[in-house]
Parts: C-alpha cells; sequence; structure tokens
C-alpha cells in the first residue's frame, strides 16, 4: 500500500494545527491583516513569515534529493509563464479572502470550530471550481 | 507577546502556527514529493481537476486540517472566531473557488510553496490577491459594509 494517504493526512493535521493555533481559523483576525488603512493586525504576516522560512530551508534540501523519502518521484510545478488567467483568478480570489476573511486551508480546518459557516464557504468554493471546470469543458 | 503599536496582534502564535505550516508542507514536499496547496488538493479530491494526486490521498490531507484544529481546540489553545454572514459567506466562496482554479492556487500553494521556492508566477499570484484582498476591506470599510458579527 502506498504511503501517500498516511503522509497526507499527517501533514494535513499539521498544517490544521498550525492555521488554528495561528489565529488563521479566525476571519475576523484576518480581515484584520486586510485591514491595512485600518486598524491593522499583522499576525498573519508572522505566520506566512514562519511558514516560509521552513519551506525555504525545505526546497533547499529538496533540491538535494534524488526522489521524496516515500515516493518515487517529485511531481511539482514547472510553470514560469505570467498569463492573465494566473493575475486574474488571483485578483477574484484575493477579492473572495477580503469579503470571507477565509481561504481554502482555513476554509477546512475551521469545519471544526464552525461547521455551518464553514460548510456554506466550502460548498460556495467547490461551486466556483465546478463553475470553472465546466465552462472551460474539461 | 505584544507587539508594540499592535496591541490585538499575536505575534508569537502567529510565528508558531506559521512554522508547523511550514512543517507541515515540508513534509508533503520532501515525503511525497508535491506541494501542499489546499485549493488545489481540494480540486483533486471531488473530482474537479487533473491530478497525479491518489483521490485517496487528497482526501486524507483534507480530513487533517480540521482535525488538526480539533486538536488544538481540545488542548484549549486557538482562540475565538467570529464568522461573517450567510450571504456574503457564499459570495466570498464561489469567489474563492473561481479565482484559485484560474490563478491554480491560494494562500498554500502560492503563498507558503511558491514564495519559498521564488517562483515568479507565485510571486505574481500573491501580490495580486493581497492587493485585491486589501483593496477589498478597504472598500467595504468605506463604504459602511459590516459583515462580521
Amino acid at each position: 500500500m502506498s504511503r501517500e494517504p498516511i503522509i497526507a493526512l499527517v501533514s494535513g493535521t499539521i498544517f490544521g494545527a498550525g492555521l488554528a493555533i495561528g489565529g488563521m481559523t479566525d476571519p475576523a483576525r484576518v480581515r484584520g491583516f486586510l485591514d491595512l488603512f485600518g486598524a491593522w493586525d499583522p499576525t498573519l504576516a508572522f505566520v506566512m513569515g514562519g511558514a516560509v522560512l521552513v519551506m525555504a530551508l525545505a526546497w533547499a534540501v529538496q533540491r538535494r534529493m534524488a526522489h521524496p523519502l516515500f515516493a518515487a518521484g517529485f511531481s511539482l510545478p514547472d510553470r514560469r509563464d505570467i498569463t492573465p488567467r494566473l493575475v486574474g483568478g488571483a485578483a477574484l480570489f484575493g477579492v473572495g479572502w477580503g469579503i470571507a476573511g477565509l481561504c481554502p486551508g482555513p476554509g477546512f480546518a475551521a469545519l471544526a470550530i464552525a461547521p455551518i459557516p464553514a460548510l456554506i464557504f466550502l460548498a460556495a468554493m467547490l461551486a466556483g471550481m465546478l463553475i470553472v471546470r465546466l465552462l472551460e469543458g474539461e | 507577546m505584544i507587539l508594540p503599536g499592535f496591541p490585538d496582534a499575536a505575534p508569537l502564535e502567529g510565528l508558531i502556527g506559521g512554522v508547523l505550516i511550514g512543517l507541515a508542507a515540508a513534509l508533503m514536499l520532501l515525503g511525497a514529493g508535491r506541494i501542499a496547496g489546499v485549493s488545489g488538493i481540494a480540486a483533486r479530491a471531488f473530482g474537479l481537476a487533473q491530478s497525479s494526486l491518489p483521490r485517496g490521498a487528497a482526501f486524507a490531507f483534507l480530513i487533517g486540517l480540521p482535525l488538526g484544529a480539533a486538536l488544538v481546540g481540545a488542548l484549549g489553545e486557538g482562540g475565538a472566531s467570529a464568522f461573517v454572514a450567510p450571504l456574503p459567506l457564499a459570495l466570498a466562496g464561489l469567489l474563492v473557488g473561481i479565482g484559485t482554479r484560474l490563478g491554480s492556487g491560494c494562500t498554500s500553494g502560492h503563498g507558503v510553496c511558491g514564495m519559498s521556492r521564488l517562483s515568479q508566477r507565485s510571486l505574481v499570484a500573491v501580490a495580486t490577491f493581497m492587493a485585491t484582498g486589501f483593496a477589498t476591506v478597504a472598500v467595504m470599510n468605506a463604504l459602511g459594509i459590516e459583515v462580521l458579527p
């Protein structure tokens, strides 16, 4: 049996714990960070800074590895092109993030904290993903 | 720990949480050879995107997210939270779903995994969604639109 689901479960659990400790499952705190011109709350910058720092080290290790510890090979994005689709999509995502103070990770983690709001957000998010898939006729 | 000038900020909790998120993403990268991008993993789990990631593994990751948050709650950590009203919440979810598919990622994939790799696509995506996030809250505040209880 592949060890991938076990790695994914452990990773997801640590990820969810980190989101909760860092306050990212509290939309009020996330919107506080996005309220740059008001009562700005810099907490999210510390969360992002800590995560990026650890991952920068992980990338340095990854470059010296022939293959991952528990898988045959790396499956990593390799695109470099900046497209209108990338920028437009990120722009729309940012608007949604600003309205709700939630992005996908905290949306799932919030199922443990406030299941009804989390389900509303996640159902709408999956509907949005479905719309893109249908429009692109994949 | 109090940050001077920002009485509501929780810099130490933020840093600890961030390091945990980084470790989780590092485990996916070095263990399974994959990006811990939540929007992509969610799309894969629900059959809304093509990916080499097995669906079972995608679901396992997603189940872990509330599991980890519940563990933190059980230990008495992680404070209160306030969620926006159902209508703006649904509108926001829709925009997040469409935006993350078109933009190939969210705060985890582009923010945590991509920025740390100095991916140009991720740097552009993060700069863009931060800018529209800041603008959205600023405009809503200027118009007096209250969405939090």
